[in-house]
């Protein structure tokens, strides 16, 4: 009876959270489907005709579309890349016995707080910009003409911009799966005459892959939606040298107020966000169970 | 057991973790120093590393030109508010979830996190007309909304990972002991969930504070937070260096504070309790 009385209770304190959330789901997507088979344009009022699978007809074929989707894959893979490997030698570092530890650590975490508007303008300005930014001048005092990042390496750059974001994050979630090493069985190895590269291959590896697939799940989620360091930075431009797939979206839907050809590439978005969720859901699923 | 080193090992390790923290730091470091340099000495080259007249002059110009501490007000009042709203939500949902777990707890809960893998750009324009259309453009009621439903899954998420910490047998031996409903609730189970209310709650400020989509989009002059604000200066006639510095370290600066508090709950938080 208690059970009943406690299951309809539980029911009743879980439903606003599931109903929000449906309706966060439901509502906007399915509208966003509806407008994706419109012929819709704010600059164009008027009736808004059904127009079939056209808008994807037109966004598939764009080749902007095949640009903004190599774009987006190099982006996340670089990114991923960098800060998987950066981060699993950052974390080794700081692992080790090393002096004003705390501080070491709350330095190379600070990238992780600062807002994207503000990282990506810092760079590109004070860092990235041909004149007056660092980079030039280090450049130009080694007897090197300054390179203008952005104009030349538009894509590269904006890797860079936010590798150095997302560094601190999978370094401190390395850092903290290696301290949770245990510290005999690494005595027992190098007792047994391991080597320190057998140790790290044997045991350190294995009992960083459930993290190192936690990093890249979470990571992707996110990198998959950059926005805000390629709209200041570049606007994904020259050309679209440097639009991702949502920077695509955007400009089509908010730039040009095309809501039928927006729409069509948002559902796109999310076909293939979904495809690379089911992915990495299945991997994340298989290394949290074991 | 701690491993034993030989201090001359400690001293190279040491050494050269300090120079790669340095430099992942770096940027941030310039930028404080350029935030208190004039316009000239921002670009001079060579560039000035220390030795330039130090000036508070860009905070006060950048306090004073433009209406900093209304964008300031508006991170507060969004990051702040649908933080605090997403836990009135989802505090009584993790509760039930950790302590009266049913057969599809464990979906719910998956299906939560799979909500956060929806795209934005999948919903930008519905978003987008609706606030067009109900007058919530531009209002931090429009973006208190929008950020709760993202940060949403996240927050019952941590909160379910703290609470399922919470022994249950402890509410067995209040009840035992003769505790009702309302004192198990007061004395028992508040004191122990606070610090986990805590954590999340900080660690979704931070979050709240830097999102840079909606916040972009669904912002102009009156509601734009300081994401949206420090863009503005990356047109080409608002750019100064030098305060853009300022302004970026004001931006930055109380997230950075809370953010080097909140290191441990960043981990068990982001990893959804996957890695501690």
């Amino acid at each position: 009876m208690a059970t009943k009385h406690s299951r309809a209770a539980s029911r009743l304190m879980i439903s606003p959270a599931v109903l929000l959330l449906l309706g966060w789901m439901i509502v906007p997507l399915s509208m966003t489907i509806y407008f994706s088979f419109l012929n819709y344009n704010l600059l164009m009022p008027g009736a808004h005709n059904f127009i079939g699978f056209d808008n994807y007809k037109y966004f598939l074929t764009d080749p902007a579309f095949t640009t903004a989707l190599i774009n987006t894959l190099v982006l996340v893979g670089g990114v991923l890349l960098i800060t998987t490997v950066g981060g699993t030698l950052l974390a080794l570092l700081l692992d080790q016995p090393i002096w004003g530890q705390g501080i070491v650590r709350v330095l190379v975490i600070a990238p992780f707080f600062v807002m994207p508007t503000v990282s990506a303008l810092v760079w590109k300005n004070m860092f990235m910009n041909p004149v007056n930014g660092l980079f030039g001048w280090i450049a130009t005092s080694l007897g090197l003409p300054p390179f203008d990042f952005l104009a030349h390496a538009p894509l590269f750059s904006v890797i860079m911009i936010v590798a150095w974001q997302w560094l601190p994050f999978s370094t401190l979630i390395l850092l903290t799966a290696l301290q949770s090493l245990d510290s005999e069985q690494m005595e027992a190895a190098e007792m047994d005459g391991a080597g320190a590269i057998s140790r790290f291959v044997y045991i350190t590896v294995p009992h960083l892959a459930r993290a190192t697939t936690v990093v890249i799940l979470i990571q992707t989620i996110f990198l998959l939606s950059v926005f805000a360091e390629i709209l200041v930075t570049t606007n994904g431009g020259p050309g679209t040298a440097s639009t991702n797939l949502t920077y695509l979206v955007y400009a089509q839907s908010l730039l040009q107020f095309d809501v039928g050809g927006g729409s069509a590439g948002g559902i796109i978005a999310v076909i293939l966000a979904n495809i690379v969720a089911i992915f990495l859901m299945r991997m994340i699923g298989k290394n949290l169970d074991a | 057991m701690a491993r034993r080193v030989s201090t001359r090992r400690r001293v190279i390790v040491t050494a050269i973790a300090w120079a790669v923290a340095f430099l992942i730091f770096f940027p941030i470091l310039w930028t404080f120093l350029t935030s208190f340099k004039t316009e000239g000495e921002a670009v001079a080259t060579p560039p000035h590393f220390l030795f330039f007249n130090w000036t508070l002059e860009n905070y006060i110009e950048v306090n004073e030109r433009s209406d900093y501490f209304l964008h300031f007000m508006n991170s507060v009042v969004i990051s702040v508010g649908s933080t605090v709203l997403g836990l009135i939500i989802a505090i009584p949902a993790a509760w039930s979830m950790a302590f009266v777990p049913g057969k599809r707890t464990k979906d719910v809960l998956m299906w939560m996190l799979s909500t956060k893998m929806l795209p934005p750009v999948g919903v930008l324009i519905p978003i987008f007309l609706l606030f067009k259309n109900t007058g919530l453009m531009d209002t931090r009621t429009g973006l208190v909304i929008i950020l709760t439903l993202i940060d949403l899954p996240i927050i019952v998420w941590m909160l379910y990972t703290y609470f399922k910490e919470i022994p249950g047998e402890i509410l067995e031996a209040a009840r035992m002991d003769g505790a009702g409903l309302r004192e198990e609730v007061i004395h028992i189970l508040t004191p122990m969930a606070i610090p986990g209310i805590a954590s999340t709650l900080l660690l979704n400020v931070i979050l709240a504070w830097n999102e840079a989509f909606w916040t972009l989009n669904l912002t102009a002059a009156n509601a734009a937070p300081l994401t949206a604000f420090i863009a503005s200066y990356s047109s080409p006639e608002g750019l100064f260096y030098a305060k853009l510095s300022a302004a970026s370290m004001m931006a930055i600066a109380p997230i950075l504070i809370l953010g080097w508090f909140s290191q441990k709950q960043l981990v068990r938080g982001l990893t959804f309790g996957a890695v501690k």
